[in-house]
């Protein structure tokens, strides 16, 4: 099997990353317009900290109500998207280095991405 | 003030944030948290939320044309990210017991810092040939682009410069910040990798680094949708677009507004933190 080289691989990776801050700008964008359109008239205060309702926090609540058309959660499913898309990165790079057969690389990868996870899976109480 | 006028200001700041922060090579980051606090009275928490989203979308957004140059070195960036990632982890969980009036002044460090070494010239080091031990091991040692062909380079002090990396990531979930200054640092100060490699490798670990904190804030209600969406568009618009003008532009002169805006920034962040007014 013909060695990847580590070029060609960022090559399209580079690409993938752009195509998804497209997509992630692009729902995000919907969302705010939405967003906008819906609560523009209504008084802004965020000086004191409330913290998000619980449907904002959890990717599967965001999921829910994003098909529901919620204008919140549409901006927060971009925003999840862009958070997606470093760790899409890390993803293709365990690819790259499995392809490599570079075990210690591996190795390391499979723990960055493990903590990404954890914290976009479970957050941190 | 409504929710739509609040939009649109911030989305002009932080448009303006991301150009400039793009034609310095400092990077927006920095000042969006100073911005939405200090400016539109925003409490830290949503600041730091909003800020840490618009440095994923620069990070990832300038990725495509940092990967073109191929400088990056992908096997210091993905060792170094398991440093920076623990940090991240860390430092979001810290943030959760943290004073923000102890946030503030931090802030008004890292801003300091980061306006001392902006108008320090980058002067490219030599570059180490001979293997060493960590570096060998780990297979780091690599090569760049340069006029005259390929230069070989090795990396050294790996161990120092993965605390170092630590530490940036532990900053980046308390402050919202890309840490980029000290990801630098770490690798072409201390780890003796050149200056093209530094920078470009230091932008794929910002991402990475702020999409550890990211995630989690985003479970403990920090990342607020009106206040994040015009944050991450401004900076993201901003950011393109400063990259396609840079070379037209004359960055000695901006650096030195960009520099005076953080000092002025710098200041007022310590001055309300030491009050507690933040």
């Amino acid at each position: 099997m013909p060695r990847v080289s580590d070029e060609a691989v960022e090559q399209l990776v580079g690409r993938l990353l752009q195509v998804g801050v497209l997509v992630a700008a692009a729902v995000t964008l919907a969302g705010g317009i939405l967003l906008v359109a819906q609560h523009g008239p209504s008084p802004a205060d965020y000086g004191t900290f409330r913290g998000e309702p619980d449907y904002l926090r959890s990717l599967v609540g965001i999921l829910r109500a994003a098909l529901s058309m919620d204008s919140r959660a549409i901006v927060q499913l971009g925003l999840v998207l862009l958070i997606a898309t470093p760790i899409a990165r890390v993803a293709f790079t365990l690819v790259a280095f499995a392809l490599q057969r570079d075990r210690v690389y591996v190795g390391v990868t499979l723990l960055v991405l493990a903590l990404l996870l954890f914290g976009l899976l479970f957050g941190i109480a | 003030m409504t929710v739509l006028t609040l939009a649109l200001l911030v989305a002009g700041g932080s448009f303006c944030a991301g150009l400039l922060g793009a034609l310095t090579g400092l990077g927006g980051g920095i000042v969006v948290v100073p911005m939405l606090t200090l400016l539109f009275h925003v409490d830290l928490r949503y600041a730091v939320g909003a800020s840490l989203v618009s440095v994923i979308a620069t990070s990832s957004g300038a990725a495509a044309a940092y990967v073109r140059e191929g400088f990056t070195n992908v096997r210091v960036g993905i060792l170094l990210e398991v440093a920076t990632t623990v940090g991240a982890l860390i430092g979001a969980a810290l943030a959760g017991v943290t004073p923000t009036s102890a946030l503030a002044v931090l802030f008004g460090i890292v801003l300091l810092y980061t306006a001392v070494r902006s108008l320090r010239p980058r002067v490219e080091h030599t570059l180490l040939t001979t293997p060493d031990e960590w570096s060998s091991r780990l297979r780091l040692d690599s090569d760049y682009p340069t006029p005259d062909g390929r230069q070989l380079y090795s990396v050294r002090r790996v161990p120092a410069g993965f605390t170092i990396m630590f530490g940036a990531g532990v900053l980046s979930a308390l402050l919202g910040i890309g840490s980029g200054i000290l990801k630098v640092l770490a690798m072409d100060q201390v780890m003796g990798l050149p200056f093209k490699v530094s920078t470009t490798t230091s932008n794929f670990m910002i991402g990475v680094t702020a999409a550890a904190s990211a995630g989690v804030y985003l479970h403990r209600g920090y990342i607020d949708p009106a206040i994040a969406f015009p944050v991450m568009l401004g900076v993201l618009v901003g950011a393109l677009l400063g990259a396609r003008i840079l070379t037209r532009a004359n960055p000695q002169w901006l650096r030195r507004v960009f520099t005076g805006i953080v000092v002025v920034m710098a200041i007022e962040m310590l001055y309300k933190g030491f009050t507690g007014a933040l």
